[in-house]
């Protein structure tokens, strides 16, 4: 049988903010243990949470930017369930009415543009960490992370393969650190995803039994754990069974997902509204506040590349996909006059793979966008080849020194003077007559011989374009 | 509506609450008649009415993103039975 995949995705993004959702104790990563839960983390008796400002606007801007209904009033509620990492024993979240309502999103895949619902968005609060580790037989809890605001953005059942759903998850993760609302970082868990995976027969509308996989951190891993899911999903249908909703757990070093427990009877989460939180009015004003805040969003910024600097989809694509990437395209092409492309180039080869080689982000890059500008004026005015260029780019890389310091301290000028090739040629031809007959008697190969050992004599500092043209004219006669 | 036994049962369990036998008819009828309180309640025709979030007719006050709490584990782990490494420690929990 044909089977069609369907799949959800519940997208949690941890927001950037210093001070948690309702306390003002620290949201910094990486502290000692339990340094950053206060009293209001740790739900001691007679706290009250208060509401963070700055969540409340990063929400909003994710809502604008995905064409949103933005609710004006909305509601936290608690979510109930023990677990000693959560020390109210609920979760302060939102229910029935969420503060981003129905958006859509634009995706991507091998060229084809789906649209892709947000059914909502809602504000909650982060858990604490349990440690399994042994500790005499017991869990160690660290309740930093306890009360960190998080946006809980979920999807409608709209993608049908991994691909769309590994699409709209980067989409998702590029949107939200273009808002500056998350920094993104999904090894430290700052942007985490759980997968709602089922199959139905192919033509079938009503939907299959799903699974849930939870907690996924990495594009790859949720790209095989929908994978290997289907696949499971299909044999247990196949040979007569049925999947049960459950959420899996995926075992990264197995590629398999196993079950964690069985949804029906655990989830009974008895929802209602925190009575210690008033509703949350969001006025015009705000609200039109942040729309003039929002930024050229990646989908705009990418269209604009194409058009205003004649790049490829794909060139669009890979620069627009980091903001701060975009911007140091943007700086170093405004500096070099008709290079678009060969900027694009510079920042997608080796500078990238610079940048990948040892682990930096592109604002640590330690050539900056005017250095690398320089670099390229002098490739675009013929002073150095493209093959110089890439040692210069590596003795740039290094040190603070511009492109020109290091051509001219090195001697890398090409040599474009035709009086001065055609001497070195001459040369040449002179030393070797036997390769000039053969080239003349059609073995137009041995032409390579002669570059080759042109390029040598000068350290290939020839500039390639003219040593063919005197080449070819003078063994030819 | 009435409550039966094996609700409470349930209702007790999801909130971690220990309910002896014999204690679950008593408790079965006593919310029994808070849920018939509901039902009464429900009569009340609410159409025109916008369902009510808090009883305060307030909207909720916002706090300024800036962290003024400190460290404080030593005093807040004092209550606690069991730390070590600064993790408070409880009965292995796994899933």
């Amino acid at each position: 049988m044909q089977w069609e995949t369907v799949i959800g995705l519940e997208i949690h993004a941890q927001l950037a903010t210093n001070s948690k959702i309702f306390s003002a104790a620290s949201t910094a990563y990486g502290a000692a243990p339990n340094t950053q839960a206060c009293a209001v983390d740790l739900g001691l008796p007679g706290t009250l949470p208060v509401l963070n400002e700055q969540a409340v606007r990063h929400a909003l801007m994710f809502g604008l930017a995905v064409g949103a209904d933005i609710a004006p009033y909305s509601v936290f509620a608690r979510k109930n369930y023990f677990y000693p990492d959560l020390p109210k024993g609920y979760q302060i979240s939102q229910f029935d009415l969420p503060i981003v309502g129905l958006g859509k999103l634009d995706i991507n895949v091998d060229g084809v543009t789906k649209t892709i619902g947000v059914t909502r968005a809602h504000l909650e609060e982060d858990a604490g960490k349990s440690l399994h580790e042994d500790y005499h037989g017991m869990t160690g809890v660290d309740l930093n992370r306890a009360g960190t605001p998080l946006l809980e953005i979920v999807s409608e059942p709209d993608m049908r393969s991994a691909a769309e759903a590994v699409a709209y998850v980067k989409m998702v993760h590029t949107l939200v650190q273009y808002l500056g609302i998350c920094d993104g970082n999904m090894q430290e868990g700052s942007f985490r995803c759980d997968v709602n995976v089922s199959i139905r027969p192919m033509g079938q509308e009503a939907y299959g039994t799903r699974a849930e996989i939870k907690n996924l951190n990495s594009f790859r891993f949720i790209e095989k754990a929908i994978a290997h899911e289907v696949e499971r999903q299909i044999d247990v249908i196949e040979s007569g069974q049925s999947v049960v909703q459950e959420t899996r757990l995926y075992d990264a070093d197995k590629d398999e997902t196993r079950s964690m427990r069985s949804k029906e009877e655990a989830n009974d989460y008895r929802y209602f509204p925190d009575p210690d939180l008033l509703p949350v009015e969001i006025s015009s004003a705000l609200l039109e506040q942040m729309r003039d805040k929002l930024p050229e969003l990646p989908a705009a910024k990418k269209q604009r590349f194409q058009q205003q600097y004649g790049l490829s989809d794909y060139d669009a694509e890979v620069l627009t996909a980091q903001r701060a990437l975009a911007d140091y395209y943007e700086d170093s092409v405004s500096r070099v006059a008709n290079e678009e492309k060969l900027v694009a180039n510079w920042v997608m080869g080796d500078l990238s793979a610079g940048l990948n080689r040892e682990g930096l982000d592109i604002t640590d890059c330690p050539v900056s966008a005017e250095r690398l500008a320089g670099l390229v004026l002098r490739i675009s005015d013929q002073t150095i080849s493209g093959k110089i260029a890439k040692r210069v780019f590596e003795l740039m890389w290094g040190s603070i020194d511009s492109a020109d310091t290091i051509i001219d301290r090195e001697g890398l000028k090409q040599i474009s003077d035709s009086g001065e090739l055609e001497k070195m040629i001459d040369q040449l031809m002179a030393d070797n007559m036997s390769q000039v007959e053969q080239f003349r008697e059609g073995k137009t190969k041995v032409m390579g011989f002669f570059v080759g050992q042109l390029m040598k004599q000068t350290q290939g500092k020839a500039n390639p374009q003219e040593l063919n043209k005197l080449l070819q004219a003078k063994l030819k006669k | 509506m009435s409550i039966r036994s094996e609700e409470v049962m349930k209702i007790a369990h999801l909130a971690r609450l220990g309910i002896k036998d014999e204690q679950l008819s008593g408790y079965a009828s006593e919310l029994s008649n808070i849920m018939q309180l509901v039902e009464q309640m429900n009569q009340v025709d609410t159409t025109e009415i916008e369902p009510m979030a808090h009883p305060l007719d307030q909207s909720q006050r916002l706090r300024l993103d800036v962290v003024t709490e400190n460290n404080q584990r030593e005093s807040l782990q004092k209550n606690a039975p069991n730390v070590e490494d600064g993790l408070f420690l409880v009965p292995r929990v796994i899933d």
